[in-house]
């Protein structure tokens, strides 16, 4: 789970029980190509300075006037940057439809998002996100975008699977991980697999 | 049980299986392409080892077909890797760029080389994988982690959906109808997130009568509405198919006739007219003759969706003679298929001849502007044009611009469009 760290940002443990931040709000049917568009699926994920470029391309594929809901117009990362100030992303329903490009889930992290919640999501995104390790999906009961605000302050509890928001002053349920939550709290595929003594 | 749950307890050692059960199941083909070959290649050295070897080399397939006429110079280093990849674990179905192995797009080139065997488990690193359920062979996407973990164990892990049945009833589907406004059709009642986590089983006379490729069609697109997979039980048409291109031993399974399902959906094909996905979405759906007179600017005839030799053959019935209206990119979806162009005929005339004769853009066989693609990538949309593809998607940005928009329909309506200069109704060119 290592991140580059251009903004003294934390590095989360998989089995910490808290995430907090700035929230990021885009609406329904966000698709991987918004996520990560196409011609930027070039560089490399294993060389560290190829890899940055994920980051400062996450999610530039949203129309502006989409991107940073409810104003609109705000990117997920600033121009030229590599980091986004967010921490975690409010999607609508079928957050990360379309292809199945792993670089989508990665891009998000690789910017320093830690959790992404929306109401449902595309089923590759959603299996991508947590075997590959690289961020928490969290089901949400109400479709959350149209309620929380980019900016707004926001801790999510893990154990007792509630999100709070602090600039509102208002707690939403989150929906329990289920049959991948071993999968998410091992790390990945990788770290569940080794744990259970599938592989070595 | 169903198709679906019968291949998945079959490769899982079970007798049983059911829906929302998560099981772990044997491989039996594994591909992967030039955009996501190598960052699953990465993690598969990270993981296993520098000198580690592939579970089965005769199980992995790798079909460059993304970013390969471009002078992009990362996408031509991602080609490196799969070829010393490809050398180093001595991988024999490996369909290099620059030799005459090349095919072009994977979901087109799979069938061909024998690889869709129904009864089967195919996963993919790409969503359209799905394509392969034509052949009742259980296919679907997946990404690079899982990828990895696949070519290290041949396994992975499941969770068995559900299956959603579409019947379609009629002997012959209409002269100027496709499989393509099915797909479009259901596509826009479901939603694009009517089918999420389940299986599209398609069935009915109307199926029966389809040819391999108006099949794949249908299961192409299920991944348009969410679905995990498609399928289509196997018949005489598929195993004529599959007979030709593999000497590979395989037990094809069938839905039981008492099967649950989570729903099933009826159509009679001579209630259904040609379809439209608008911009921005699959889901977003219209008739053509709703749309007519929509000013376009570019018509664009291509990929593992609509960019095979039927999907051609459509089109060059109704460019056959006529004038173009605008710019027209013809891409076929393999190299086996650009072949077939020049011995595909109509009225006596090849596919070539009649798209060279008009005028149209002839392009190398790989998935192209179909999604966008490095910014020299041939038909790409640059800025806000209008756009009609026999594509897959439609979504911001797809093409190459998000300020671009794109209108999904069948070849028939691309062409029919193409020589009128705005969306247009294919049966103005075909009456049944």
């Amino acid at each position: 789970m290592a991140q580059t760290a251009t903004k003294d940002k934390e590095t989360t443990d998989p089995s910490s029980t808290i995430i907090t931040g700035k929230a990021f709000v885009v609406g329904r049917n966000v698709d991987t190509d918004q996520i990560i568009p196409a011609e930027h699926l070039v560089y490399s994920l294993d060389d560290p300075e190829e890899k940055k470029f994920y980051g400062r391309y996450s999610l530039s594929g949203v129309p502006d006037k989409q991107s940073g809901l409810p104003q609109g117009n705000i990117p997920l990362v600033e121009e030229g940057e590599f980091e986004s100030e967010f921490d975690i992303v409010i999607g609508g329903p079928n957050f990360g439809c379309g292809s199945s490009r792993e670089h989508a889930p990665a891009s998000m992290q690789i910017a320093g998002i830690q959790a992404i919640i929306a109401p449902t999501f595309a089923r590759i995104f959603y299996r991508n996100a947590v075997d590959g390790g690289f961020i928490i999906p969290f089901e949400s009961e109400e479709d959350l975008s149209q309620i929380i605000e980019t900016y707004d302050e926001l801790e999510i509890n893990k154990e007792d699977q509630v999100l709070i928001n602090h600039t509102q002053n208002k707690t939403h349920n989150l929906r329990p991980l289920g049959s991948v939550e071993d999968i998410v709290m091992a790390g990945g595929i990788f770290e569940y697999a080794r744990k259970t003594g599938m592989i070595e | 049980m169903t198709l679906t749950e019968k291949i998945i307890a079959r490769h899982s050692g079970k007798s049983e299986v059911v829906p929302g059960e998560s099981v772990w199941v044997d491989v039996d083909v594994l591909m992967t392409h030039d955009v996501c070959g190598p960052p699953s290649i990465g993690i598969f050295e990270k993981q296993f080892g520098k000198d580690a070897r592939v579970w089965d080399k005769e199980k992995v397939v790798i079909i460059p077909d993304h970013f390969i006429f471009t002078e992009d110079k990362y996408a031509n280093r991602n080609v490196d890797k799969l070829r010393a990849f490809a050398a180093d674990q001595d991988l024999p179905y490996f369909y290099d760029v620059g030799t005459d192995e090349y095919k072009g797009v994977c979901h087109v080139a799979l069938p061909e080389e024998g690889f869709t065997r129904p009864g089967e488990i195919l996963f993919g690193t790409d969503s359209h994988t799905c394509t392969a359920g034509a052949f009742g062979q259980f296919a679907t996407g997946i990404g690079n982690t899982d990828a990895a973990f696949i070519m290290g164990t041949g396994k992975l892990w499941v969770k068995v959906p559900e299956t959603m049945k579409f019947i379609f009833h009629g002997d012959d589907m209409p002269d100027y109808l496709m499989a393509k406004d099915l797909i479009l059709k259901i596509i826009g009642d479901i939603g694009v997130d009517g089918a999420t986590y389940r299986t599209m089983e398609f069935s009915g006379t109307g199926v029966q009568q389809m040819d391999m490729e108006s099949r794949m069609t249908l299961t192409n697109m299920v991944i348009e509405a969410g679905g995990k997979n498609g399928v289509v039980d196997p018949d005489e048409t598929t195993m004529e198919y599959v007979r030709k291109r593999t000497d590979k031993e395989f037990t094809p399974v069938y839905s039981d006739k008492d099967a649950d399902y989570h729903s099933v959906y009826e159509y009679n094909m001579e209630d259904i007219v040609p379809m439209v996905a608008k911009p921005h979405s699959p889901d977003n759906k219209a008739t053509a003759e709703e749309l007519e007179g929509t000013e376009l600017d570019q018509a664009y005839i291509g990929s593992c969706t609509g960019g095979k030799l039927s999907d051609f053959k459509a089109a060059a019935r109704i460019i056959q003679g006529r004038e173009l209206k605008m710019d027209t990119f013809v891409v076929p979806a393999t190299t086996e298929i650009a072949n077939g162009l020049h011995e595909e005929t109509v009225n006596g005339q090849t596919l070539y001849e009649i798209f060279t004769q008009a005028g149209c853009h002839i392009g190398n066989a790989s998935c192209a502007a179909c999604l966008g693609g490095p910014s020299d990538t041939f038909g790409r949309l640059q800025d806000k044009e209008a756009c009609i593809s026999s594509t897959n998607r439609n979504y911001p940005g797809r093409m190459g611009s998000k300020n671009a928009e794109v209108y999904l329909a069948s070849p028939y309506t691309v062409a029919a469009s193409a020589v009128t200069g705005t969306i247009a109704d294919p049966r103005k060119f075909i009456s049944n």
